[in-house]
């Protein structure tokens, strides 16, 4: 035989496909054996160089696009909120002007900057709205929550919530918060707080007067009410309204005498 | 029953030491305020090199963290401290005359650093810890009081002490001075090198490090003899550790390289800065200057080693299969199976000081409370991690914790639901 026939040999028949075939196996294992050496000499975990990554500790109760937890509601909606609201949140968690020991703790050691990047990329998230339980409460403490939530109540001076939070209550900007998606259970924690002096804003804060001007029940109402809604269709802040970029009145001049 | 003889005893020594304190020690110097005449000119406390050398040693001192109520003006004092014996509330040092330190001459502030006594002569509460403060340099506090006197003075007026009895009476600090209190600006040793005792005199004056990183008896009393052996801070309850780098040291292997990082940065190699530690290197350590940092490690890197910890032969028994899989589940995504974590992200957990300290606090309240890096000018940016008290109970916290404790090379005890019950409801401040 002539020996310059055997590599014509090998390459025809059983033998190339064989051949064919080895490689074909072989090279997904040997991709693989590669990989393998090469995350043994370097076993640290691959992080991605991402806001998302960096802060795990807001989204493991928030959601990781700040959806809020599911179920009972207890860790709000951060989604879509305006972000000078979210950066001036957890400034006043630094600040002590709002007491949750887990929030304070996270945040103590920020800086301003960090605080605005962090709140940025949840304002920007869009997740889908879910819905938290509500109490079952009667007719008319349903009724008295919508009559609070779209008109307020001028007897007591109570202005309605849409008429700062907007009339979809997904909040305004630059910095007023939304309110759809928020579970009754939170809606009537935070309103409380407000009353017991572990949630404030800064001076003036219109948020305490309306807390200390709701009776019991209307905290009730509200937060029933606004549990219920169904979620909006747009779930945007709405653009600042020029006209409302000042205070209302019922905020400025009763910053001393607030009716219990 | 041992316990409550302990208990016992500690009362009639205490009793006898006010007795005896009452009877021998002079009674606080009665001092009319007007008699503070200032020997230092007011012109020498407007030099604005002196005024801005102050602002960097009230930084080092890190005077701001005590003597600022939160989201308060800073210096303007207010925020309440916490001790066994009862609550301090800091006072102000800004020069407002009335509510501040506007009528103190410097002779006043120096009798207050140096000494522990107020400016009508009374005895101060060592929660202001002059027992380091003491070992500061005359031109160093010049250079603090004319800092502190430019600032804009501020209207707040601070609190009384709410101590608990005998402790509420100032008399009683003689006998406690007496044992634990010797007043001395620091001496440098002349056998070793300027760096060294820069070093020294930074981390037992100002720095204070000392105030936390010991173990204080029940008197609240640091001994001579054991310096920066670590200890747990008493009511805010961390682990604040031996800061050796020898061999059976709490930082055994740190290189000057890692302790320049931690302080800088935040985190180095060996661990990141979290719980009150967080706050010094965000307040104080990362605005100081390379030499004096360089000089703190070269301190540090002197101490000598410590004797070996005897065999801890611990009753406390974990789950071992329950632990692995909530650190497979819950922590191996960062801080790698390996518990090596990632260089520069995520600090490792194999021959962390805060893993091995003697509790199991910090690694217990770290799973509880996850939590940020400390922001600094060397870490703008940094990574996060989740807090799991809300996910974890206190049987799942003791295994995972008491898995991490004696893994890869850790040896340190285990720890019991008991315990983390207790830390799950210790308050943040």
């Amino acid at each position: 035989m002539n020996w310059f026939v055997l590599p014509y040999l090998a390459w025809s028949g059983w033998a190339s496909r064989a051949a064919i075939a080895l490689l074909v196996v072989c090279a997904p294992l040997a991709t693989t054996l590669a990989a393998d050496s090469v995350s043994t000499a370097d076993s640290q975990p691959q992080v991605p160089d991402t806001i998302q990554q960096r802060v795990k500790a807001c989204t493991t109760c928030h959601g990781v696009h700040g959806e809020g937890s599911a179920g009972d509601g207890v860790f709000p909606r951060l989604a879509g909120k305006p972000a000078a609201y979210l950066a001036q949140q957890l400034a006043y968690f630094q600040d002590g002007l709002r007491k949750y020991a887990p929030m304070e703790y996270t945040v103590r050691q920020l800086s301003p900057a960090y605080m605005e990047e962090i709140a940025a990329y949840f304002s920007a998230q869009e997740a889908p709205y879910h819905q938290s339980p509500v109490p079952s409460v009667s007719t008319a403490v349903m009724e008295r929550g919508k009559q609070l939530v779209e008109r307020g109540d001028s007897t007591r001076g109570i202005p309605s919530c849409v008429s700062c939070h907007g009339e979809r209550l997904t909040g305004v900007e630059p910095a007023m918060p939304g309110l759809a998606g928020l579970s009754y259970d939170y809606v009537s924690a935070q309103i409380g707080s407000w009353r017991t002096h572990t949630r404030a804003a800064k001076s003036p804060d219109c948020m305490a007067i309306v807390a200390n001007r709701l009776r019991d029940s209307d905290i009730t109402a509200v937060a029933a009410w606004l549990g219920s809604l169904p979620p909006p269709t747009d779930m945007h802040a709405q653009p600042a309204d020029v006209e409302k970029q000042v205070l209302p009145g019922w905020c400025v001049v009763s910053d001393a005498g607030v009716t219990p | 029953m041992k316990r409550w003889l302990g208990g016992l005893l500690a009362v009639v020594i205490v009793l006898v030491a006010l007795a005896l304190a009452w009877t021998f020690f002079p009674s606080p110097r009665e001092k009319s305020p007007q008699s503070a005449s200032s020997q230092v000119s007011a012109t020498t406390l407007r030099d604005p090199a002196l005024i801005a050398r102050g602002e960097y040693l009230a930084a080092v001192g890190d005077c701001a963290a005590c003597h600022t109520r939160k989201g308060g003006v800073r210096y303007a004092g207010g925020r309440s401290l916490a001790t066994p014996f009862g609550n301090v509330p800091a006072p102000n040092l800004t020069p407002d005359p009335e509510t501040g330190l506007g009528q103190w001459s410097f002779e006043d502030f120096w009798r207050a650093l140096h000494l522990g006594e107020g400016r009508h002569g009374e005895l101060l509460y060592p929660v202001f810890s002059y027992t380091s403060f003491t070992k500061v340099t005359h031109d160093d506090a010049l250079a603090i009081f004319a800092y502190l006197q430019s600032l804009p003075p501020v209207r707040q007026a601070s609190e009384e002490p709410s101590l608990r009895f005998p402790y509420s009476l100032r008399r009683s600090l003689a006998a406690w001075r007496a044992l634990y209190f010797k007043p001395g600006v620091y001496q440098p040793d002349p056998a070793r090198s300027e760096q060294w005792n820069r070093g020294a005199y930074l981390v037992q004056g100002l720095g204070h490090c000392n105030e936390c990183h010991a173990t204080r008896d029940a008197l609240g009393g640091l001994s001579p003899d054991h310096t920066l052996t670590g200890g747990q801070i008493p009511e805010q309850n961390w682990y604040a550790p031996d800061l050796s780098v020898n061999q059976g040291g709490g930082l055994e292997g740190w290189s000057k390289g890692d302790i320049v990082d931690l302080l800088k940065t935040g985190q180095s190699a060996k661990g990141a800065a979290f719980g009150p530690m967080a706050d010094v290197v965000r307040k104080s350590t990362q605005h100081m200057t390379d030499t004096d940092l360089d000089a703190i490690a070269t301190y540090l890197q002197s101490l000598p080693a410590r004797p070996a910890a005897q065999a801890l032969v611990s009753r406390v028994s974990f789950d071992r299969k329950k632990g692995a899989q909530l650190y497979a589940d819950r922590c191996a995504d960062c801080h790698g199976a390996d518990g090596r974590g990632v260089a520069g992200i995520y600090p490792p957990l194999d021959g962390n000081t805060s893993i091995n300290e003697p509790t199991g606090i910090n690694a217990i309240r770290t799973v509880l409370l996850g939590g940020f890096a400390p922001v600094t000018a060397g870490n703008p940016r940094p990574y996060s991690m989740p807090p799991y008290a809300q996910e974890l109970n206190d049987e799942d916290v003791a295994a995972v914790v008491s898995y991490i404790r004696q893994s890869w090379s850790n040896k340190a005890p285990a720890v019991r639901p008991s315990d983390v019950s207790v830390y799950r409801h210790t308050p943040i401040d």
